[in-house]
């Protein structure tokens, strides 16, 4: 909403040399009206001043070329070359004197013109930043002329309305009533502590009476609760006075015709759109507000035409519709230059509903954008008398007598409980009851004794937290910042913290991170086709996703049940960027349909690599994740069959019989389908799964009190034999005595015969009670190979 | 043989104090020393002297034993201490040379954001919950109290996942106040951090996924005043000892009354710049008294336990704090992009 500071000081004694920009914005932001910024009209247009062509000759040297001589109140005349026709002797006109600075930027300098100093220059109203709305009278293509009386060196601005300073504010929806001059006034007044001035209307009878030529039906009393009409005759159309156009030029919207003006006029001050027919349009005088009827169409006053809907409300004559209700107004009907009668419309609408039609005709206007936020009904009467005042004031046609007003159910008076220590309470401060009083009373409520009568605009004060909305009402008076801390709230009943299971989560991400893989966060929606990309079967239940069913794209349709779409995608971006070594981490969530309609939603730990990486340091970060969680003794399964992964390195990972993680290299097909020709590595680790199987709390155990033996043994056995496999043999073979058996080496080629390998194990041998002997080792060594042997001809090396 | 062993001992010493390698020296101590030495060899002889002669030269031989073993103990720590300085001269490293350095992830400049603002709020007792993305609209909006027609409920704005618009992303971290409230009895203390779904087209400033925080305080007793305080007091945790706020009316369904908190520009202190788009203040969150509406709702007195909320976009403050330009650049994961924020 922009308010002019102009057309504000006719509700409100408030001229900016008393409350600057600066002073106006703060304060009326801190009472709830924020202002987003303030314009000054004039900003960029300095030394233009009133003059008098006192002497015109014809340029020497130039056949269309005037030499102008101009008065500008400075004592000596200026001498102006011009190229303009369409000036005379004794015209005032725009003088940019030297030094000056125009609309746009154009600086004038006093130059030679054609050997002829001109020591400045005369502007258009295009120089000064205006159009011949503003200009009605004015010679589109010379200079201007001003067709009323001002002093000789007076600054344009003044005269031509530019020094006016607009501000625009930030209107929240719950307070539409502020979308209107009378609405802010009424919040300045309060918040500067002045007098509001409102007006009421005065029409002078001028015969006849509507009622004889207009008949109105409402046919749609919830989408129109209220239709209010007027009718002027004998209307004259023409270019609305100076003080008219500047005022609404000031608040963003251009001047078209006194008729015209006078509606968006009465709109800005009341912020009740109005609307005028030529009633010579309106087919047997017959206004019908009805949903519109299928197929019908109407071509609107931006010249487009509009199919419109069934649930869309529109005004209509006995035949067709000439207006989509509260939107725009139809061509069919429109004010033009020999328009003779005007019937004017003042009605109040559904929000929603208006709301709804104007985004499914992709036509927002200042009408819709106010009816969308609501109105209060009992301004179509006000408004449209002070539009007909209007029309009165400037001799615009004869204002018929009575009013066509329907309004099926008036709104009935809102009246609440207004009791100060529940104020109090809410806010917790101290404020005087005298004080909530007199801030309410200003603000429109009537108070008597313990209950409030709220004002008929205020839409958003409900019924259902009375004490609350007035609370907000008093507290933005008073000043939020006058409000006291409460310092003793400051302690808290309650222990704050991490839960379990996110203090789990934290302390994978440290991990993660010291084994070198970056924190990522990527979108939780997927596009349908990353299924195809990670070569999932058709059959594959993932493909089984929740689906957004307005989604902004085909790309972004699918809340995502696999992460391994999203990671892969940042994996193939970051190659794209020529990052050469890349690993990243993303702890998010992938989300399984539920059949009440909701999802599972399960976190999921995604590592991802490429570059200087291979399967077992992804393996070996896998498994730091694990035992941070202190789950150890894992079994990895080699995968063959998942179609995301190489089938030769790919594994399974569980605890027990859970499965904690699928990792592996990616397969090469699925690779390529991201545009990445190197190997990319992955892991996708099951949060809950990992939580299952988290370990014990870790105790105190002894220290070993006697030394351990260390013997290394090396075996040649089938190529296919599985390191697991071997050590499982170890470790069931080696009776009590062996501590950890671990791999120090896997060989294969010279000296081992084809379709063998040679793997070497360290076993440590320790018993509790003593210091072990060379022929205990022995025996326990025996025993392994003897095992080794037998289950996995494995021998000796 | 008085004169045999001074002229031995002259030899041996100066032989010794020649000797530059351990090995040298070692042969020295056996050649004079050592059983079959020279010194002995000249001790073996003494059976042949006279009982007056004997102690005499006994003690000379011995004089001269303690001061050959004090040279090669002397010259051996020498030899040593050069040996040793030679191998250090030798394995003298350039220092300027690269470090070999672990390779260690780093977070999500968002996480680092969440985490420290985590961190104050479990200073202040709050507990930490999260919730549901895929969420009812009966949360999402009903019980905030948003009314039936309100424009947010939109499919333009909303994601919706069925056609009778009962389930949907969840558009802020609220719904978690209704959930919260329905699983806690007060007192609350509440802290929620997620993501967050708008229908908004991709560009520098919007996304159709975003983080959010919410926070709820529900007690007996509590006040606007009250939530001044602690929104105060996080100010002042996020953004250091001297940091002023304002508190300004603004408009929730959920909250009355409702303000917005905004921070003195770090900027300009206040005199209008860029940065504060010449308002001089940075807006940070939105927050209010706890409509008695949603308590109510809920299932909590609203006669008994009054609260307040507040929610705070991260996206925003994270930018902020790493002067972000680009919103984009938050879910793109470029690695160049996250090892800015070590």
């Amino acid at each position: 909403m922009k308010l002019s500071r102009a057309l504000l000081c006719d509700y409100i004694d408030l001229p900016l040399s008393e409350v600057g920009d600066r002073s106006f914005a703060e304060a009326m932001t801190m009472s709830g009206s924020k202002v987003e910024a303030t314009e000054i009209l004039s900003d960029r247009i300095t030394g233009v001043v009133v003059g008098r062509i006192t002497g015109m000759e014809k340029h020497p040297d130039s056949d269309h070329m005037w030499v102008c001589t101009a008065d500008v109140g400075e004592g000596r005349d200026l001498s102006i070359v011009t190229g303009a026709q369409n000036q005379k002797i004794g015209d005032l006109v725009a003088v940019a004197k030297d030094g000056a600075k125009l609309h746009g930027g154009l600086e004038i300098k006093k130059a030679p013109l054609r050997g002829i100093i001109s020591e400045g220059m005369f502007c258009s109203f295009s120089e000064l930043g205006q159009s011949l709305h503003e200009h009605p009278y004015a010679d589109p293509d010379g200079i201007l002329i001003l067709n009323e009386e001002f002093n000789l060196g007076e600054d344009i601005c003044s005269v031509i309305g530019l020094d006016d300073h607009v501000v625009e504010f930030e209107i929240t929806p719950n307070r539409s009533d502020c979308l209107s001059v009378i609405g802010l006034a009424r919040e300045a007044a309060v918040t500067f502590n002045k007098p509001l001035k409102l007006h009421t209307p005065l029409l002078r009878s001028e015969g006849g009476n509507a009622a004889d030529l207009v008949d109105i039906t409402i046919d749609d009393p919830t989408l129109c609760p209220r239709y209010t009409a007027r009718v002027v005759k004998n209307v004259k159309i023409a270019p609305s006075p100076r003080w008219l156009r500047e005022k609404l030029s000031a608040s963003g919207i251009r001047p078209i015709n006194n008729i015209v003006d006078i509606t968006n006029f009465v709109m800005l001050e009341y912020g009740q759109p109005m609307h005028a027919f030529d009633l010579a349009c309106v087919k047997d005088g017959q206004i019908i507000v009805r949903r519109a009827k299928e197929g019908e169409v109407l071509k609107t006053l931006d010249g487009t035409e509009r199919n419109l809907r069934t649930d869309m409300l529109c005004i209509c004559d006995s035949e067709r519709p000439i207006a989509v209700g509260g939107v725009m107004g139809g061509e069919n009907s429109e004010i033009i230059g020999d328009t003779a009668a005007v019937l004017f419309e003042s009605a109040n609408f559904d929000g929603t509903s208006i709301r709804r039609t104007a985004a499914a005709l992709n036509m927002r206007t200042d009408a819709s954008s106010r009816f969308e936020k609501g109105i209060d009904p009992n301004l179509t009467e006000i408004a449209l008398n002070r539009a007909c005042e209007l029309v009165q004031m400037l001799s615009a046609g004869e204002v018929l007598d009575g009013t066509i007003d329907v309004y099926p159910e008036p709104k009935p008076e809102l009246i609440i409980p207004f009791v100060p220590e529940k104020i109090n309470a809410i806010l917790g401060s101290d404020i005087s009851s005298e004080f909530m009083c007199d801030a309410l009373s200003r603000l429109g409520f009537i108070i008597d004794g313990s209950n409030a009568k709220v004002p008929s605009w205020r839409l958003d004060i409900s019924p259902l937290h009375p004490h609350n909305d007035l609370a907000e009402e008093v507290a933005r008076i008073y000043g939020y910042d006058r409000i006291k801390s409460s310092a003793k709230r400051r302690e808290s009943a309650v222990r704050g913290g991490l839960s379990d299971v996110q203090s789990a989560e934290k302390l994978l991400g440290t991990v993660c991170r010291s084994c070198g893989y970056s924190e990522i966060i990527t979108y939780s929606f997927i596009s349908p086709s990353s299924f195809d990309k990670i070569r999932l079967s058709e059959e594959s239940k993932l493909r089984d996703c929740v689906r957004i069913l307005n989604p902004l794209g085909e790309d972004t349709s699918c809340m995502r049940s696999s992460t391994l779409p999203s990671m892969l995608e940042t994996l193939a971006r970051n190659r794209s960027y020529r990052n050469l070594n890349v690993r990243l981490y993303d702890f998010g969530r992938i989300y399984k349909k539920r059949d009440d309609g909701l999802a599972d939603e399960k976190q999921i730990l995604t590592l991802g690599a490429y570059g200087d990486t291979d399967f077992y340091s992804l393996k070996g970060a896998v498994q730091a994740l694990c035992s941070a969680l202190r789950i150890s003794d894992l079994r990895y399964v080699a995968v063959s069959d998942n179609p995301s992964y190489h089938p030769g390195r790919a594994a399974k990972v569980y605890k027990d019989d859970a499965l904690i993680a699928v990792l592996g290299q990616i397969h090469p097909l699925v690779a390529a389908n991201y545009g990445v020709s190197d190997a990319m590595y992955a892991a996708e680790i099951d949060f809950e799964a990992m939580l299952g199987t988290r370990g014990n709390e870790p105790l105190y155990v002894p220290l070993p009190a006697y030394p351990a033996i260390l013997r290394d043994i090396a075996v040649i056995c089938p190529e296919d034999k599985t390191a697991y496999e071997l050590v499982s043999c170890i470790k069931a073979s080696g009776g009590t005595l062996l501590e950890s058996c671990s791999i120090f080496d896997c060989y294969k080629g010279t000296g081992i015969p084809e379709g063998f390998k040679s793997m070497a194990f360290s076993l440590k041998l320790r018993a509790k009670d003593r210091t072990l002997k060379d022929s205990d080792a022995d025996d326990c060594v025996n025993a392994v190979l003897k095992a080794l042997a037998a289950l996995h001809d494995a021998h000796l090396r | 043989m008085k004169s045999q062993l001074s002229k031995l001992g002259e030899i041996a010493l100066s032989e010794i104090m020649g000797a530059d390698t351990p090995e040298l020296l070692e042969s020295l101590r056996v050649k004079y020393l050592g059983k079959k030495g020279e010194l002995t060899a000249i001790l073996r002889q003494m059976s042949g002297l006279s009982a007056e002669e004997r102690p005499i030269i006994g003690t000379l031989a011995n004089n001269l034993r303690e001061k050959i073993e004090a040279a090669i103990e002397e010259n051996r720590a020498a030899i040593n201490a050069a040996v040793l300085q030679k191998k250090l001269r030798s394995e003298a490293l350039d220092v300027t040379m690269p470090a070999t350095e672990p390779i260690i992830g780093v977070r999500h400049p968002m996480s680092i954001v969440v985490d420290e603002i985590k961190d104050i709020f479990i200073g202040m007792g709050f507990r930490i919950y999260d919730g549901p993305e895929i969420e009812m609209s009966t949360y999402n909006f009903d019980r905030l109290n948003t009314p039936a027609t309100h424009p947010a409920r939109e499919w333009t704005d909303t994601f919706y996942l069925d056609n009778e618009s009962k389930t949907l992303l969840r558009t802020h971290t609220s719904p978690m106040q209704a959930r919260v409230m329905e699983t806690v009895s007060p007192p609350i203390r509440a802290a929620v951090f997620g993501r967050c779904y708008r229908k908004d087209e991709v560009d520098a400033t919007h996304s159709p996924m975003f983080h959010q925080m919410e926070g709820l305080v529900i007690d007996e007793g509590i006040t606007f005043a009250d939530l001044k305080t602690l929104l105060h007091d996080m100010a002042v945790a996020m953004y250091g000892e001297n940091t002023a706020t304002r508190f300004r009316p603004h408009h929730f369904p959920f909250t009355e009354p409702s303000c917005e908190m905004d921070v003195l520009c770090h900027e300009c202190g206040g005199k209008g710049c860029r940065v504060c788009k010449g308002e001089g203040w940075i807006e940070l969150l939105g927050a209010g008294v706890c409509n008695p509406r949603i308590l109510e709702m809920s299932g909590i007195d609203p006669e008994k336990y009054s609260g307040w909320a507040f929610g705070m976009g991260l996206e925003r403050a994270a930018m902020r704090r790493f002067k972000i330009s680009d919103l984009r650049l938050m879910f793109d994961n470029d690695i160049r992009f996250l090892e800015m924020f070590k």
